[in-house]
């Protein structure tokens, strides 16, 4: 769902089809039908935005008719745990959960936690500046902190009790029948059940269903409770940390694993450890915002990893007498996201940017917003292969046809720094499944082109050598730095980078075998602890290429996947609560009781002499406080979240609401929108009026966006290549022959698409593929475009990314690309000046301000919410 | 020449060109079953054998913007979409409501990849006059680039369209089966990029068992449209060294139906323009004898 | 007109490569007919005494011969390798044939024409005086294949308009090859010498008439790439002109020379139309996938028949 595999991911789908010859019925839920689709069993065309209510409809029909892996669901998830008895459901509320503030459009999750879980720490993440930082993304990979996950939570086994989540799961879901399916996804009733037959079917102790999204889920105003109502039903399936079980993530770009991983983003520090607030006055304070007193899990150990860290950057200089200079990290205070930040440059308070394989100005939500935001800046560092449009910008962009961008007095200084390409540098790739691949380099790099490595080396060496000797405070951090990674002919090495990622035993300069390794006090450095492993015992172990078929199903030994080198998260769960397979066909790991250790074809996600009937004593936490049957090794309580009481800033439960821009009134509540999205409400990112606002239906169509195999992303690696541009010569639009007819458009003739936003021309593809959807009782049309073009390069093309706003989840800070409404219109569009008009007409007529959009709370008698919008600053 | 070297099936066709100690015949199979229309093959070959890229036209025929095989695109994937009326089946559509998932059912998108078939009876080599065209140790067919003079005969030769003359260059061009390849014991570079395994090289002899299984496991399945082209020794042109899977008629991919090579009726053409030379050269005695 | 005939096909693309070939391969195709029959009547008049059309057989087989060459390097995509055609003889390449034919029949007509102009004082011109019928017999032997192998030389391709015609083109072909020599020698021989020249004319006019015929008759589908557009233009050009040229040879060419030049004219328009109708219908044929599938579905429909296999027939939608 949400994902077109065969497209975006071909070399993957090469597994499916082999799944697929090997009899398992393969389904895809997706708008449109693509090349994904034509290899599936099934394809279910469904409205963009809507997979919430379509999942939320097979957990209804799970749990009603009582479908769930009971034993698995039981033991495993939380599903037997009570919620306190304030808590109020979306069922009671009209769409909205407890806890829900007008003002600040955010949650205060107190009233989400277990029962018997203490009040301590409630209220943290209610605050405004919580839904700022994303935090519940910085809990990553480590998942929320439960304070009292470690205690025994009051819990009904039979899951008879009205307050267990079990039984709220099924009254929140109650609504989602195969009607509201039908309703609000316009997929028929009995292709509908068609899905939750064959996924229940294929599900259980002898089957097993993986679950495979990507950014047709993420891009979403709802995108992250999207992947949590996925995990809901492969969680009481039974289909997590078994074999052939799983909700797969397929991920962007090579390595955007490894970016989240040793992050690019602003609220993150290596390893998923959060990037400290100012509240974070000294070392322990920020170690114990991150783990609770009272939880299970590896997340306890959560001191060694941050001054592991600590120790990796400053080296000698971190001491525990200056608390591993833990003063020297930056703090955030707020959202310092991609798209605030380009805001700020709009605003004229950012003065310098780094942009190193992005191209924001084709690829980023709201291209004009982008173009302008870097068109107002001092200078401007572009690293990258060619010479891409947010290069060029102040030269070539549509703002210089519509005269709001003159070349001759764009401010901005742009400095060019050709990249040497992944063939022509060495380093790792993290993949999809976690998984590192060491890369060779194959060619050398041509003329001034020269690895990231090398120009972040060098940058800092240079920085340093020009501060050298200064005494200002601000400058010890850079000056502190441990610098020192080794340098072949000016080249600093890959392998030396990766063995310090790995992290080393400072005292017997030995690279350690593992994060459990690591310590806290000092004596060991690691510049990502979830990596410790990969350079183990002095080897390279991303860099293993044992072929497949000289090893078992698991292939352990090609490449090193972190943690650990598992190939299969949470894989005690393959066994039941007492250590044996669920069945010999899903055997992956179990307890093997005369050698007292788990043992199996991948490595045991678990500690490896703990036996499944393990009851921890009393009062521990941590690790030992982990039971022999709780797989969810890193969860605070063991268990895999059916509901989940913290972490998430749009609530504890996936509840479907419509996109922000939407042609249709949510069905199922008063609430319209996600209450918590982030709209950043000004005249410079308006949106389309969406119910129950008027005038929605100037923009009747639902658009969406995505990629072609032939492109990628932005293009600047796509369209520069002849033997790619060719494939994909032109922007497009695929629309349906009866959208065609009703808007006299005609196969490949021209035809644009108008938002609020921007005006964006394309080529006509009237095809079958793009069917028009029974919503509501009406028609609803939904049009598609490719995003990869843009104003430079072998073919060019009006770029889709103008035509969106920027509106975000609250969680991820993702922007919602994949779902807006437009107008679609037969010919060319306007051009230079004109074409301001024309927008300014559209917003005219559909009452547009800086307001439309922002009302974000609809719910409850009468309810028109504050508006969102910036404050004039 | 033996008994069959201008038509019917022949089961050496690398001996019939003269090679006495030659490897096995090598050659492609591919079921368009399992095609993903990604194009890496397009791009493989292009890269490896440094096929320019053609022009940037936008074809509006599906996915394809290649649109046929040429001296630019050794290789071309054709997409096919087609409705259930095409599919021959009833429509369901209940009044008024066209549009939903229902009527959808039976749409269905066909990928192939095409190529040159490497022809055991190759219309373009026979008619090749300078000998630039000729047929390897793998029994594939290779035009020598050097020796190729662009008399163009072949473009007329091949009963399926595949071999081209290129513009500004002026000789003719198409898949070589990665003869430099095949050399080095390298498979070619469409098959190695494909990533479903659409595109199988081999043997061909096995390749013709493996895709005689593949297509009853099918039927099997209830595919009854699935069909092999090419893989008969009994057809228009001895049985083709790259034969496919298909999942329609092969006109729907833009595939000769019932292709022959021309040269199964070279004797009956030479009898009749001898006939047609004879009465030439009479009808100029009769002219001279009537002597007016 | 036959029922617009229905058929599967991708986006209605060509199955098929359109011909590499451009108008000097049709021009070829003439000048080399001409020549062919030039040097037969060349012989012929050579043998029974007719200086005038000897001279002018012998000149027009050189110039037209020249003028086929010229034209046939110039479709070569790279015309400096024209040689290479001489590095092998391939039975089954028509173009091979063709090639080693005019080989062989190359030094003949040049020999003979040669001793036409080169002046009797010059000992070479003496020596070749001496040659010119053994030469200009030489090349009569190879003359007919020279008109008839470009038949094949088409035929044997995958061009529909052009394979399925391959038992009448050789006859349409030599045929017009008569026509156009025999025209040829209207215009240049006064009539009193011009006799043969006229005969060959209308009988070659007249072959090429009814064999042309004969071959629409049996054709298919095929036919209509040969009816219809500019190929049919063409086609319809050149019986009208072929058609009058060998009234005109017959009835008044003997008694007028206005009326015999004119004839003549005709005749070697028409046949040059008649190669470029036959050009431009295969062309047509490849540009239009239905030439290529309808026929060969109806040949598998014929071949289930035969074999007596009982089924649906091939399912026919656009
Ligand atoms: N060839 C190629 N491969 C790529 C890339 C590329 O640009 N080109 N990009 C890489 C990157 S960066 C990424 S992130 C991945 C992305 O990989 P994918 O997510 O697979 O790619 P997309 O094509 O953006 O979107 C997937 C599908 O989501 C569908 N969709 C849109 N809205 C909805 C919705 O509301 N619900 C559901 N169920 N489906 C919806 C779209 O129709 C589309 O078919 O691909 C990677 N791989
Ligand atoms: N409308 C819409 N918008 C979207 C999406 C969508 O589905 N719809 N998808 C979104 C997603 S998932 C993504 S990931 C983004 C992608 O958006 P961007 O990341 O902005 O776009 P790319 O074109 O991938 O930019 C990567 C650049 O890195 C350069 N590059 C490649 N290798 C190197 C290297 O080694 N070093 C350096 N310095 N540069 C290098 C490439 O030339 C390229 O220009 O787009 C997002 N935008
Ligand atoms: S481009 Fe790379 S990551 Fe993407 S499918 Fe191909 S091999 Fe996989
Ligand atoms: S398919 Fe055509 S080009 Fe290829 S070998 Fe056969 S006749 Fe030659
Ligand atoms: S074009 Fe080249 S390869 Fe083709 S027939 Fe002529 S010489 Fe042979
Ligand atoms: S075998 Fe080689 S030349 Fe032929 S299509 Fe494949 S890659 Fe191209
Ligand atoms: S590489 Fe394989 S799967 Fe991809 S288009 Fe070519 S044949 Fe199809
Ligand atoms: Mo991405």
């Amino acid at each position: 769902m949400g994902s077109n595999m065969a497209e975006a991911h071909p070399v993957g789908f090469q597994w499916v089809m082999e799944a697929k010859e090997r009899g398992a019925p393969v389904f895809h839920i997706d708008p449109r039908f693509t090349r994904t689709s034509a290899h599936a069993d099934l394809h279910v065309p469904l409205r963009a935005g809507t997979d919430i209510a379509f999942l939320g409809g097979v957990v209804n029909h799970i749990l009603s008719n009582e479908l769930d892996f009971r034993e698995y669901v039981v033991a495993y998830t939380n599903a037997s745990f009570l919620l306190r008895e304030d808590y109020r459901d979306t069922e009671d509320l009209d769409g909205l959960f407890s806890g829900y503030d007008p003002e600040t459009g955010a949650y205060d999750p107190a009233s989400w936690q277990y029962e018997s879980v203490e009040e301590k720490h409630a209220g943290r993440d209610a605050d405004s500046a919580a839904k700022e930082q994303s935090s519940s993304y910085q809990h990553g990979s480590g998942g929320p902190r439960v304070e009292g996950g470690s205690d025994r939570i009051a819990a009904d086994p039979t899951l008879r009790h009205p307050r267990c989540v079990y039984q709220v799961l099924k009254r929140h879901f109650s609504r989602y029948t195969p009607e509201m399916v039908a309703r609000v996804c316009g997929v028929s009733e009995e292709v509908f059940r068609a899905v939750c037959d064959a996924w229940t079917a294929n599900s259980g102790r002898e089957h097993t269903a993986a679950l495979v999204y990507s950014v047709g889920w993420t891009q979403h105003t709802t995108g992250s409770q999207c992947i949590r109502a996925g995990a809901i039903v492969q969680l009481l399936l039974g289909n997590i940390g078994r074999p052939g079980g799983g909700v797969f993530a397929l991920r962007g770009h090579a390595s955007i694993q490894g970016s989240t991983d040793i992050p690019t983003l602003f609220n993150l520090l290596p390893g998923y450890l959060p990037m400290p607030t100012p509240e974070h006055t000294d070392l322990s304070s920020y170690v114990d915002s991150i783990r609770a007193d009272h939880q299970k899990g590896f997340w306890r150990a959560a001191d060694t990893y941050a001054v592991s860290l600590l120790k990796e950057f400053w080296g000698d200089r971190a001491t525990a007498d200056n608390d591993y200079c833990f003063d020297y990290l930056p703090r955030i205070t707020g959202d310092h996201g991609t798209y605030r930040t380009v805001m700020d440059m709009v605003d004229g308070k950012v003065f310098g940017y780094f942009l190193l394989g992005q191209n924001p100005a084709v690829g980023s939500a709201h291209g004009r917003l982008q173009r302008l935001g870097m068109a107002n800046l001092d200078w401007l560092v572009v690293r990258d292969l060619t010479m891409i449009e947010s290069a060029t910008f102040w030269r070539d962009s549509p703002e210089v046809e519509t005269g709001e961008i003159a070349p001759e007095r764009c401010r901005t200084e742009v400095f060019f720094f050709p990249a040497a390409s992944h063939v022509e540098k060495e380093g790792t790739f993290t993949q999809t499944q976690r998984m590192l691949q060491w890369r060779e380099k194959a060619v050398e790099p041509r003329d001034d082109q020269r690895s990231e490595l090398w120009f972040f080396y060098h940058l800092g060496r240079r920085l340093r050598e020009r501060l050298a000797g200064s005494t200002d405070e601000r400058d010890r951090p850079l000056l502190d730095l441990w610098w020192d990674y080794a340098v072949v002919d000016d080249e600093p090495q890959a392998a030396d980078v990766l063995r310090r990622v790995n992290g080393v035993d400072l005292t017997a300069d030995r690279a350690v075998g593992g994060y459990t390794e690591l310590k806290a006090d000092g004596t060991t450095a690691a510049g990502c602890w979830i990596y410790s492993g990969v350079y183990a015992d002095e080897v390279n172990q991303a860099a293993r290429r044992k072929p497949g078929r000289e090893q078992n199903l698991y292939a352990t030994e090609w490449g090193w996947a972190w943690p650990m080198n598992r190939r299969v998260l949470y894989n005690r769960a393959s066994a039941d609560p007492e250590g044996r397979p669920w069945s010999e066909r899903k055997a992956l790991v179990w307890w093997d009781a005369e050698h007292g250790r788990w043992v199996g074809h991948d490595v045991p996600d678990f500690e490896r002499d703990k036996p499944p009937d393990y009851v921890p004593e009393e009062g521990s936490v941590g690790v030992e406080a982990l039971r022999g049957d709780d797989p969810f090794i890193m969860q605070a309580d063991g268990k895999g979240w059916l509901f989940a009481p913290s972490g998430l800033q749009d609530g504890p439960l996936p509840t479907h609401y419509e996109p922000h821009e939407s042609p249709v009134r949510n069905p199922l509540y008063g609430q319209q929108g996600n209450p918590t999205r982030k709209v950043y409400g000004r005249p410079d990112n308006p949106s389309n009026p969406a119910p129950p606002e008027p005038h929605g239906e100037v923009f009747p169509f639902v658009l969406t966006t995505s990629r072609l195999t032939e492109h990628h992303t932005a293009g600047g690696m796509s369209r520069t290549l002849p033997h790619l541009a060719e494939l994909q010569p032109e922007l497009f639009v695929e629309v349906s022959p009866r959208l065609a007819r009703e808007r006299g458009l005609e196969h490949l003739g021209w035809a644009h698409l108008v938002t609020s936003r921007a005006v964006v021309e394309a080529r006509v593809v009237v095809t079958d593929r793009i069917p028009p959807l029974r919503v509501e009782d009406r028609v609803v049309h939904q049009v598609w475009l490719p995003y990869h073009w843009g104003t430079t390069g072998l073919v060019r093309g009006d770029s889709a990314n103008d035509l969106f706003g920027v509106v975000v989840d609250p969680n991820v800070f993702i922007q919602e690309t994949k779902v807006a409404t437009c107008d679609v219109r037969p010919g060319r569009r306007p051009r230079g000046p004109a074409l301001l008009d024309f927008l300014a007409g559209y917003r005219r007529r559909a009452g547009i301000t800086a307001d439309t959009g922002t009302h974000v709370l609809t719910a409850g008698p009468g309810a028109e919410g504050p508006a969102h919008t910036e404050e004039e600053s | 020449m033996t008994e069959h070297s201008l038509y019917g099936p022949l089961d050496d066709v690398a001996g019939e060109a003269g090679y006495d100690d030659h490897p096995p015949r090598m050659g492609f199979f591919t079921d368009t079953s399992v095609c993903i229309g990604c194009k890496a093959c397009e791009v493989a070959c292009k890269e490896w054998n440094g096929v320019p890229a053609d022009d940037f036209d936008l074809l509006g025929m599906s996915f394809d913007n290649t649109g046929h095989l040429g001296a630019n695109a050794w290789r071309h994937v054709a997409f096919v979409e087609q409705r259930a009326q095409d599919l021959g089946m009833p429509s369901f559509d209940r009044p008024g409501d066209g549009s939903g998932p229902e009527s959808r059912t039976d749409f269905r998108w066909l990928m192939s990849s095409d190529v040159c078939k490497h022809c055991t009876h190759a219309g373009c080599l026979d008619v090749c006059p300078t000998g630039a065209l000729f047929r390897t140790e793998f029994g594939t067919v290779v035009v020598q680039q050097d020796i190729c003079n662009g008399c163009g005969y072949c473009v007329s030769g091949c009963p399926y369209g595949v071999i081209e003359r290129r513009e500004g260059d002026g000789r003719a061009q198409k898949c070589t089966l990665c003869y430099d390849r095949l050399r080095a014991g390298e498979e070619p570079a469409c098959a190695k990029a494909c990533p479903t395994d659409s595109i199988q090289f081999g043997e061909v002899d096995e390749l013709r068992d493996r895709a005689a299984a593949r297509v009853a496991a099918l039927h099997e399945r209830g595919e009854v449209g699935a069909r092999l082209y090419g893989a008969d020794p009994d057809d228009g042109v001895g049985g083709t060294g790259a034969f496919f899977l298909l999942m329609d008629e092969p006109e729907v991919y833009g595939l000769p139906p019932d292709p022959v090579v021309p040269t199964r009726d070279l004797p009956a053409m030479w009898k009749r323009a001898g006939l047609a030379a004879v009465a030439f050269a009479a009808a100029a005695a009769v002219a001279f004898a009537g002597g007016r | 007109m036959p029922e617009e005939a229905r058929f599967r096909s991708y986006y209605g693309q060509p199955v098929l490569q359109e011909p590499a070939w451009e108008w000097p391969v049709p021009a070829y195709l003439f000048a080399g007919g001409v020549s062919a029959g030039s040097t037969l009547l060349a012989v012929g008049a050579d043998l029974t005494g007719r200086p005038a059309l000897r001279r002018a057989g012998r000149l027009g087989a050189l110039v037209s011969l020249g003028a086929g060459t010229v034209f046939l390097v110039a479709d070569l995509g790279r015309p400096e390798r024209f040689l290479h055609m001489l590095r092998v003889a391939k039975p089954t390449s028509p173009m091979s044939v063709g090639t080693w034919f005019l080989v062989a029949y190359g030094p003949g007509v040049g020999v003979a024409a040669a001793a036409e102009v080169l002046p009797a004082r010059w000992r070479l011109g003496r020596l070749l005086r001496w040659l010119a019928r053994p030469a200009g017999l030489s090349s009569a032997v190879v003359a007919p294949g020279v008109a008839a192998y470009t038949a094949v030389l088409l035929s044997q391709t995958a061009v529909p308009a052009w394979h399925e015609a391959h038992p009448e083109l050789p006859f349409v072909f030599t045929g017009s090859a008569a026509a156009a020599s025999g025209g040829l020698g209207m215009v240049c021989v006064p009539t009193p010498e011009a006799g043969p020249a006229r005969a060959f004319a209308v009988l070659g006019g007249v072959a090429e008439l009814v064999s042309a015929r004969v071959l629409d008759a049996r054709l298919g589908l095929v036919r209509e790439a040969y009816g219809t557009g500019r190929a049919g233009r063409l086609r319809h050009w050149a019986e009208l002109l072929t058609a009058g040229g060998v009234l005109g040879a017959a009835l008044g060419a003997r008694r007028s020379r206005a009326v015999a030049v004119l004839s003549g004219a005709a005749l070697l328009a028409g046949s040059a139309l008649q190669r470029f109708a036959v050009f431009e219908a295969g062309v047509a044929s490849t540009r239009d996938p239905k030439y290529v599938v309808v026929p060969q579905r109806e040949r598998i429909a014929r071949s289930r028949d035969e074999a007596g296999v009982v089924g649906q027939p091939p399912r026919q939608a656009e």
